[in-house]
């Protein structure tokens, strides 16, 4: 193994306009393609802006879309593309762009403030708290997301159809809802609030056509839809469309 | 700032004005098509050779086999199987092949399952075609409205195909019978007949409407041991949906082409004992 | 000047990470209102990258556990130089705040009867980490974030506007605390009276006017080459203090964790958690001899295994056998690795051999440490259920910092500044012991936002103003980048400018090689000779392009950061003449009794002149020592005297 001179194509631009750039660049053993833009930005071109932070897929910052395929610039080895191959990478392109490789991520901030929160279940003092492992397994999957929000990026839903984010809140925020619908000792249903209903009716779970490019992104491996999106859409069933459990409401209100 | 700077072309998806001006709609570089056009093509296939089957009407059964299309057979135009899986609720007025009434219910568990929902709205619809690869709809409302919201009743097609496993159980177990409905045969058929009704089964207990229902709306599993294990072993048949749903659709292809050559004697069923 | 926006608030908050997150929560929920300043996206603050978990005597797996055993380990990990009365506060306040994130939605795993689930650690003597498999980093940044969430969902529904109490900033950065009087008086310490700060995504500047001031920033790793902190640790509040003339504590004591990854190189440096040695797994060099053996210090010898038999006992039969040496404190195991490594018994890529696959079942393996696991498939090829990982010692955290008053968090020398978390001294001594970072984050988190608004509830009638001389000198200097082409004053024309990247790469490695995990006099000299003359060429940085989300200007003004913050750390090296935790001299090998009560202060040696005018010899930084108080004599019964001689000079024993 040894260096070699690799060729990119960089997006490069603002909110104005802007196009890919051509760079020829170093690449060394076990590298992976944010050390090559590190490289560039170093080498050719000091203002090249690219979000970063971890750099060990931990953090979900360097959410960049590598030939065409939503990924994590940190995780993508080198070594995945052939040495002729020309790398293209490009910002996240169901977002508003900044600049260059930055795009604004706001809308993925604002519907996570449209989840209501965690209920703490009422009369249990802080330290009191009994869940067993075999409760809090499916949560966990979920509280495993490290928010790179490259679901949110390549969801068609919103991807390909922009007037769909007002009531759409994308896998990651329908997997915060199924989240907290499973949690062992959330009161939500207490306090009145009905999360499998809400699921479909405010955060928009039957746009979900669970063709599965979330759960094909995530760098985390998490079965968004097998194990998030679709027992919510099932727990909605459960509460929206079973005749009987409808049948049991009906005769249920007629007597109280 | 970037060397030659291009206007945001004004449209729709990955074109809308505030995203990064990339003309091209996606800008992957594998060969992405491969994946939905097999599916597209393996889907085709099956719902020609079905189709034709299903309104056929014919060579549909060589004792003691019966094809699954045709099984429960509930009209008076049925063949006549000795103690098998025919009983005439619809009486003579039913005009056309029996299988249709029968086949609406596979049908719709399998229109409705959420593997074939992905594999088809990818395969024919191209909605999406492929990841971030761009759909080519103006207007995308998903399973929010009439007609696709009725998706939601994949439910009652699953405890419906519990029912079409269990009759086709009982056809496996029938084809134990030779000819002559007496018991202690076996033949290539029965093979045939015991593969499919395994993949059958093991699909149609891998449905995540199925995974649901045994666990998954429970909130606290360590309350429900027995139920909890239920969920966990229907988990890893889940795992396997999108396989044991194309193994599946072969086989029961398979076992009906089965009967079909053997009930039109272009082949003879061979016998172990 | 420049037009710069200006809003109102009662406690800004510098910093994301734990501390920060749990500062804010504390002081909007005393009612102040808050800001939140993140240099990254929110959530996505160093914090996320711790993996072992926290530690606080819950003894739900141990009941022998108890606040007094867990303060008792973390002032033999700091080698006794802690700052006791914090270490006693984290260790009584420790499990309060971890079962309040579980009332905040955090799900950590449990024991068989439904309890926090707590891990052994390094220099922990009993199981006390509550974790979440090896992300625990993550599940309290999220809680945190979750939470800060739900409280602005109150206000929302109480005012209609999610941030009118509570609000993060993300993606600024502060280049300088200000002050009320200092350029009106002219030397009095003013008060603190807001920040000074740019977003990075438009390069405008904004001032946030506020009398309470919490720096929650993290550390310094970015100064090293081999580190595994993140972009954002280039010691900015360390700095921040400085520049306000706040005393920074101990800036020597750097923790190098033994257990970094050495190949690939473009990640070398990336952490291999802890729990890799608290589940099981052990040391070998490339004679494959497990080394830790040899290593046992003096001071440790009672309370480790003497043989490998003995020291896989404790895994299964805790009571009755002492722990394996791997779990030494981490000073102890990066020395030990260090020392393998010169002696020529090293792997080949220049680290030793952690070896799971041998000692666990690899579906075990995977579940424990699935990050772990991740992490060496996809960027080192290496199936760690079937081989060895090779590590090596990497930069890890600085014991250093902010000088505090223990009870308030607050900072010395500056009314209404505070400061919590890694960018505060004090709490763990001259080591940290592994899951004392995160629950210190919370404990202290905590108190300084508790202070910082009470500070603020009291001064709400007297707010300190805002000097607008500061504020443009602030906005001049944070513009320099853009003109450093032109003449500077007292430098001759035309001078090309400086890349920032490559000063940034050369002040790595001078820190990395003269300052790095085994120090010697000469050496410091020639790194702080190499710092002055990057100081000189580092006001010559100079960037293309404009404001707008520009890395190269954003590195530019972190240069300033990290070569104050790395003169602190040299300076204080080099004054230091023994051993002790994280601080390491060839020259003088041994731990000195007499040294243990001696904090390093370091200070701006001119707060008022700025930078410009200091020379490039003498520094910037001028050091002093000062004697720390005694050990409470309740605190120091609960050690036995045997153990105490090895620590405390003569005169301390029997005062």
């Amino acid at each position: 193994m040894s260096s070699y001179e690799a060729r990119f194509k960089v997006w490069r631009g603002d909110v104005k306009g802007g196009d890919l750039e051509d760079f020829k660049v170093e690449v060394n053993d076990g590298e992976v393609i944010l050390d090559i833009i590190h490289r560039i930005q170093a080498t050719q071109a000091s203002d090249l802006a690219v979000r970063w932070n971890c750099k060990a897929g931990k953090c979900g910052s360097c959410s960049a879309e590598v030939n065409g395929r939503p990924r994590l610039m940190c995780m993508t080895r080198m070594s995945v593309f052939t040495r002729e191959e020309t790398i293209t990478v490009t910002p996240l392109r169901a977002f508003p762009v900044v600049r260059d490789l930055v795009t604004d991520v706001g809308f993925n901030y604002q519907k996570a403030r449209e989840i209501p929160s965690f209920v703490p279940p009422e009369g249990v003092a802080a330290g009191e708290y009994r869940m067993m492992q075999e409760d809090v397994d499916r949560s966990q999957e979920f509280r495993k997301c490290i928010e790179c929000f490259l679901c949110q990026d390549t969801c068609h839903v919103v991807r390909d159809h922009e007037e769909n984010k007002t009531a759409f809140a994308g896998p990651r925020f329908l997997m915060r809802v199924a989240e907290l619908d499973m949690h062992p000792l959330d009161a939500a249903a207490d306090s009145g609030l009905d999360r499998k209903k809400t699921a479909q009716d405010e955060h928009g779970l039957g746009y979900c056509n669970i063709t599965k490019c979330c759960s094909e992104v995530c760098p985390e491996g998490i079965h968004i839809t097998d194990n998030a999106l679709i027992p919510l859409k099932e727990r909605a069933v459960d509460r929206k469309y079973d005749p009987l459990v409808w049948l049991g409401s009906k005769i249920g209100r007629r007597s109280s | 700032m970037a060397t030659g700077t291009e206007p945001q072309p004004k449209s729709g998806g990955v074109h809308t004005g505030t995203r990064a001006a990339i003309a091209a709609p996606h800008l992957r570089t594998d060969r992405w098509w491969l994946a939905p056009a097999g599916t597209a093509a393996g889907l085709l296939a099956f719902i020609v050779y079905s189709t034709w089957r299903a309104f056929a009407d014919s060579n549909y059964y060589a004792a003691p086999y019966v094809s699954p299309f045709y099984s429960p057979c509930l009209a008076d135009r049925c063949r006549t199987m000795h103690a098998g899986p025919n009983a005439d609720l619809f009486g003579s007025w039913w005009g056309i092949s029996p299988a249709i009434i029968i086949l609406i219910f596979p049908l719709g568990f399998r229109l409705t399952c959420y593997y074939y929902r992905k594999a088809y709205y990818r395969g024919f619809w191209a909605s999406p075609p492929a990841c971030a690869v761009a759909e080519p709809h103006k207007k995308y409302s998903g399973e929010t409205r009439f007609p696709l919201i009725l998706q939601n009743v994949h439910r009652y097609f699953f405890y419906a195909a519990l029912l079409v496993a269990g009759t086709l159980t009982y056809d496996t177990v029938l084809t134990f019978r030779d000819e002559h409905y007496h018991w202690g045969h076996m033949g290539l058929g029965t093979l045939v007949f015991l593969a499919n009704i395994v993949l059958i089964w093991a699909y149609t207990l891998s449905c995540h409407s199925c995974r649901h229902i045994v666990g998954g709306k429970l909130k606290h599993f360590s309350k429900h041991p027995v139920r909890y294990k239920a969920w966990k072993f229907v988990g890893k048949l889940n795992n396997r949906h999108m396989q044991l749903a194309w193994a599946s659709l072969i086989s029961v292809a398979a076992a009906d082409f089965y009967v079909y050559l053997v009930a039109s004697g272009a082949f003879n069923d061979p016998r172990f004992f | 000047m420049s037009v710069v926006e200006r809003q109102e608030w009662d406690v800004v908050v510098v910093g994301a990470g734990g501390a920060g997150l749990r500062a804010a929560i504390e002081a909007r929920e005393r009612g102040a209102r808050t800001a939140v300043i993140c240099k990254s996206l929110f959530g996505k603050a160093h914090t996320v990258m711790a993996e072992g978990g926290i530690a606080a005597a819950m003894g739900n797996v141990n009941s022998h556990d108890s606040w007094q055993v867990h303060f008792r380990d973390t002032l033999r990990g700091g080698k006794f130089l802690n700052q006791w009365r914090m270490s006693e506060l984290h260790a009584k306040e420790a499990p309060d705040r971890v079962w309040e994130l579980e009332t905040w939605g955090a799900l950590f795993d449990r024991t068989k009867d439904g309890r926090i689930s707590q891990r052994n650690f390094g220099g922990h003597e009993y199981p006390r980490l509550a974790h979440v498999g090896d992300r625990t980093g993550l599940e309290l940044i999220r809680t945190l974030q979750q939470k800060i969430v739900s409280l602005q969902q109150e206000d929302y529904k109480e005012t209609g506007d999610y941030e009118s109490r509570l609000k993060v900033y993300q993606e600024c950065t502060v280049t300088r605390v200000l002050k009320d009087t200092a350029s009106i008086s002219g030397s009095a310490a003013g008060r603190v009276s807001g920040v000074f700060a740019y977003e990075r995504e438009t390069g405008r500047f904004m001032v946030l006017e506020a009398p309470s001031v919490v720096i929650a920033t993290g550390g310094i790793g970015k100064s090293f080459k081999v580190t595994s902190n993140s972009w954002e640790y280039t010691g900015d509040g360390h700095a921040l203090a400085l520049l306000a003339g706040a005393p920074l504590l101990n800036m020597e004591f750097v923790q190098f964790h033994p257990t970094g990854m050495v190949w690939p190189p473009s990640v070398k440096g990336i952490l291999v958690t802890e729990s890799v040695r608290g589940d099981g797994g052990v040391l070998r060099n490339s004679e494959n001899k497990r080394f830790m053996f040899d290593y046992i210090p003096d001071v440790f010898k009672e309370k480790y295994a003497e043989s490998e038999a003995e020291g896989d006992r404790w895994y299964e039969d805790p009571d009755n056998n002492r722990r394996p040496p791997e779990l030494l404190p981490r000073d102890e195991v990066a020395r030990a690795i260090n020392s393998e490594v010169k002696a020529g018994r090293g792997s080949p890529h220049g680290g030793v051999f952690l070896d799971v696959s041998t000692r666990m079942p690899a579906e075990v393996i995977r579940r424990r440490l699935p990050s772990m696991y991740h992490q060496f498939k996809e960027l080192a090829d290496v199936d760690i259920t079937a081989e060895a990982m090779e590590v090596g010692p990497t930069c890890h955290y600085v014991m250093g910092g902010i000088a505090v008053e223990s009870d308030t968090a607050a900072a010395r020398g500056v009314e209404g500044l505070f400061a919590a978390g890694e960018v505060a001294g004090g709490m763990h001594g001259s080591n940290r012991l592994g899951g004392n970072s995160l629950s210190d984050l919370l404990v202290f988190g905590r108190r300084a936002g508790w202070h910082a608004a009470d500070h603020a509830a009291d001064l709400a009638e007297s707010r300190p103003l805002v000097d607008d001389t500061e504020v443009d000198l602030a906005a001049a200097e944070a513009l320099r980048p853009f003109s450093a082409e032109g003449p500077e004053p007292g430098q001759e024309n035309g001078r090309t400018p400086e890349n920032p990247y490559t000063l940034h790469q050369e002040l790595q490695q001078t820190m990395n090689d003269l300052v790095g995990i085994i120090r010697r006099e000469g050496e410091m000299e020639r790194a702080l000779e190499k710092l002055a003359d990057l100081r000189v060429r580092a006001r010559r940085a100079g960037v293309e392009g404009h404001r707008q989300f520009n890395p190269g200007w954003h590195l530019a003004l972190d240069l300033r950061n990290m070569l104050l913050v790395s003169e602190c750390v040299a300076r204080a090296a080099l004054e230091r003449t023994e051993s002790r935790g994280g601080h390491t001299r060839e020259d003088h090998p041994g731990m000195n009794r007499d040294w243990r009560r001696i904090n390093l202060i370091c200070q701006l040696t001119d707060p008022n002149g700025g930078l410009a005018a200091a020379d490039p010899v003498s520094g910037q930084i001028s050091l002093t020592r000062e004697t720390t108080d005694p050990i409470r004599a309740d605190l120091l019964a609960l050690f036995e005297k045997e153990e105490l001689v090895k620590y405390l000079a003569e005169e301390e024993l029997y005062e």
